[in-house]
């Protein structure tokens, strides 16, 4: 629902003037994140509802005995699994091709080139699933499809990789906070990406699988990519959120312990993983070579959460200081959410604003201009109506699942009557809301002009 | 077969307009229904006449592609201007399915 | 183009079921959540595809022996003229004529029951007969899941459409429930076409062999 909400309204309802190639970045990684939960989830699902239907009702998917396959469970949950890691990392691309522009006073190098990438990413993303099945026993030619496949992604990833090296070259650099996440990200993510080559060259995988290689892989690629976005991006869109701005120097501290920690405790574990300690076991025999480089690895989880510690300390000051700042405090802001009030209206913009080109705020003032074009007179603005029938159909599922997750289990017998429970809540939601009139309301222009005593721009 | 506005000034002539080309759409759904019979009928009569299952299966699945292209394009008027975002999706979605479906018939059993 | 306007047959506009940015919304969303679905039962299709005939017991009942013809093709007629019934209505209410898209919806539910009508008899016929349940085999579970999610999918489909039929029956059209009827008969020709490749994929080429 979320992916199709997205997809919804980056087709129908951008500003005009806002052609496709004029989007920000970050809403065109939006875009085919939202399509790619629209395509992986649903495998997910059927997944889900077959070992369901195995464990409560007794269906025979998965039991060999009955004539059933457990690869199948595999290949529906990797043709989720991995395009799910682009929808985890493709948002992360979108905030650092954000935040990089701003603070190098330039703007993204490359723009058509990225959103090929993108697309061409989120594409491959659906091709390449078995590479976390290699050692199956698929078969030579499957692997060897496979495998290569993977291998191309790191194409497109490559190009993004450059674009964003290319933006900073000759660039009026500025070391704020999000900006040192994001210099960061490019070394952290670029190793979690080689290692992500390594382990597709399938031969080699049978070395690397289930051992701490392919674990401090995917930390490199996830902590240093989707952690650290989420980091900066926190940082960054903080003002515009809440009104009030994050204290750099706390900022700094918080980057610089979290980054040392992230790599004492993950640059390590490749080497564990190849002096050969396995995934998910629990406990080791001592004096098996591993207990130094482990060690190591706990001191930087304790960096990491000293840093993240200093970080809540943040908020906490911030909030209760309540400096409020203006729309633009960064002073660099180059894309239309700057133009607003911090944090905005719950109509966001007074009339919908001309766009003119990518980097609609950046033009605008470099023509001196205050405020926005706009493309409509000040008038009447349409709202949709609140409802809280979405939280009960979801809270409805919610409940059913704790039915089905504990059906059966020591013997117990209340899973069944709390599955059909949370499922009529469900649909009686989905009935209401179906029923229900929901015309919206209007804000009148009377209320417009009183917000911030403004005239509104003459169109 | 598109879904254009016409306006030629005069309402009651648009309004005639638009009633004929809806009943000629009409008639063309109708026609394309009974092609939809006939090659469900074509399906059915070939699994009946026990032909060599090599030659059915190719024949039954074509048949249905073709119908269901009918359905999506006629019923659903996926041809109609204004579809371009629904037919990039499906057929997005339909890829995948064909993925998933080629991976379940070739690397599940050895 | 206010949603309570009064409309008359003149006054119409030709594509009520766009004419709103609501209704663009709704008609583009629905479109996407189809692409959706269509992964959805391609995974399910794979799966049964990968567990045909997989019994424990080769004596157990395998595709060949469960299907027939004649109830495989009652019930894809039933389904079939449903959807023609579906498009007959849609075409009254591009003709703002309220009464008869409401007779032609019904009787699109009545065929879609009729459908449902003959899977239950069917499914019947196969547990008491042949003893082919969900629990006795993969080739079972897969079967069932796969045909009883469909089914599932068109007892929603008759519900759904039931409400919009009683919720406006007082009402007549409007630029509201146009295209929330719209979105309901789009669904209702999904299913029909997610029917065309069960019963090619499981029945008759479970009949072939």
């Amino acid at each position: 629902m979320g992916g199709i909400n997205f997809l919804v309204t980056i087709i129908n309802m951008r500003a005009p003037g806002m052609t496709y190639m004029r989007m920000p970045m970050f809403t065109w990684t939006t875009f085919v994140t939202s399509a790619l939960i629209l395509f992986a989830f649903p495998p997910l699902t059927v997944g889900l509802f077959l070992m369901t239907f195995d464990r409560m009702f007794g269906a025979q998917f998965f039991d060999v005995a009955g004539g059933g396959n457990t690869i199948i469970w595999e290949h529906l949950f990797w043709i989720f699994g991995h395009p799910e890691v682009y929808i985890l990392i493709l948002p992360a691309f979108g905030i650092f091709s954000e935040i990089i522009p701003v603070f190098s006073r330039k703007r993204l190098f490359g723009y058509s080139s990225m959103v090929f990438a993108t697309v061409l990413i989120g594409f491959l993303g659906f091709m390449v699933w078995a590479h976390h099945m290699f050692t199956v026993g698929l078969g030579n030619v499957a692997n060897a499809i496979f495998a290569i496949a993977t291998m191309t992604i790191a194409v497109p990833t490559g190009m993004k990789i450059f674009n964003w090296l290319f933006t900073m070259w000759g660039g009026n650099l500025k070391f704020t906070t999000p900006m040192l996440w994001s210099v960061a990200f490019i070394p952290s993510f670029l190793m979690g990406g080689v290692t992500g080559v390594m382990l597709a060259a399938a031969p080699a995988d049978y070395q690397y699988h289930d051992t701490y290689f392919v674990v401090a892989h995917f930390h490199y690629v996830i902590v240093g990519g989707v952690v650290f976005a989420i980091l900066a991006g926190t940082q960054f869109y903080w003002p515009k959120m809440f009104g009030t701005m994050l204290n750099e120097v706390l900022g700094k501290i918080t980057f610089w312990t979290f980054l040392i920690g992230f790599h004492l405790t993950f640059f390590i574990q490749h080497f564990l993983g190849l002096m050969g300690m396995p995934r998910r076991i629990w406990k080791f025999l001592p004096n098996q070579g591993l207990d130094t480089g482990n060690l190591i690895s706990s001191v930087g989880a304790a960096f990491m959460a000293f840093g993240v510690i200093v970080m809540l300390i943040n908020i906490i000051i911030t909030t209760v200081q309540n400096k409020r700042v203006g729309n633009d405090p960064w002073g660099d802001g180059r894309t239309l959410e700057w133009a607003i009030p911090s944090p905005p209206p719950f109509y966001n913009f007074k009339q919908l604003p001309l766009v003119r080109g990518v980097d609609t705020w950046w033009i605008e003032k470099m023509e001196g201009k205050k405020e926005l074009t706009p493309a409509e007179p000040l008038g009447d603005i349409h709202m949709p109506d609140a409802s809280i029938l979405p939280v009960v159909i979801s809270g409805g599922l919610f409940i059913a699942a704790f039915g089905a997750l504990y059906h059966g289990d020591k013997g117990n017998t209340w899973g069944l009557p709390v599955l059909i429970i949370g499922i009529g809540i469900a649909l009686l939601g989905m009935l209401i809301r179906s029923v229900k009139d929901y015309h919206g309301f209007h804000i009148h222009k009377e209320e417009l002009l009183e917000d911030d005593k403004d005239k509104g721009v003459k169109a | 077969m598109t879904n254009e506005q016409v306006k030629t000034g005069n309402p009651r002539v648009d309004y005639d307009y638009r009633r004929r080309k809806s009943a000629e759409e009409m008639k063309y759904q109708v026609i394309s229904f009974i092609l939809m019979i006939f090659l469900t009928l074509i399906a059915f009569g070939a699994v009946y006449a026990d032909f060599s299952k090599w030659f059915t299966i190719p024949i039954i699945l074509l048949l249905a592609i073709v119908q269901v292209i009918f359905q999506l394009y006629y019923f659903m008027h996926m041809s109609h201007k204004g579809h371009e975002a629904p037919q990039l999706f499906l057929f997005s979605g339909a890829l995948v399915g064909f993925l998933t479906i080629l991976t379940f018939s070739t690397i599940i059993w050895w | 183009m206010h949603v309570e306007e009064q409309f008359t047959p003149k006054t119409w506009p030709e594509a009520p079921e766009k004419a709103t940015l609501e209704a663009k919304n709704k008609f583009l969303g629905f479109w996407l959540f189809l692409g959706g679905e269509t992964v959805l039962f391609a995974s399910l299709f794979a799966t049964y595809i990968s567990l045909k005939d997989k019994v424990p017991d080769p004596s157990m009942a395998h595709a060949k022996d469960l299907f027939e013809l004649p109830l495989s093709f009652l019930a894809t007629m039933l389904l079939l003229v449903s959807s023609i019934t579906s498009v007959y209505a849609m075409y009254h209410m591009k003709n703002f004529a309220f009464k008869k898209m409401q007779f032609w919806l019904l009787i699109t539910v009545l065929l879609g029951a009729g459908f449902l009508g003959t899977e239950v008899y069917e499914f019947h016929h196969y547990v008491t007969e042949f003893h082919h349940t969900f629990t006795s085999s993969a080739f079972g579970s897969a079967f069932y899941t796969l045909v009883g999610f469909h089914g599932g999918h068109v007892a929603f489909g008759l519900l759904w459409i039931l409400t919009l039929m009683l919720r406006n029956s007082g009402r007549g059209l409007n630029l509201y429930n146009a295209p929330k009827f719209y979105v309901a008969s789009l669904y209702w020709h999904f299913i029909d076409v997610v029917w065309v490749f069960i019963f090619t994929v499981v029945y008759l080429m479970g009949m072939v062999g």
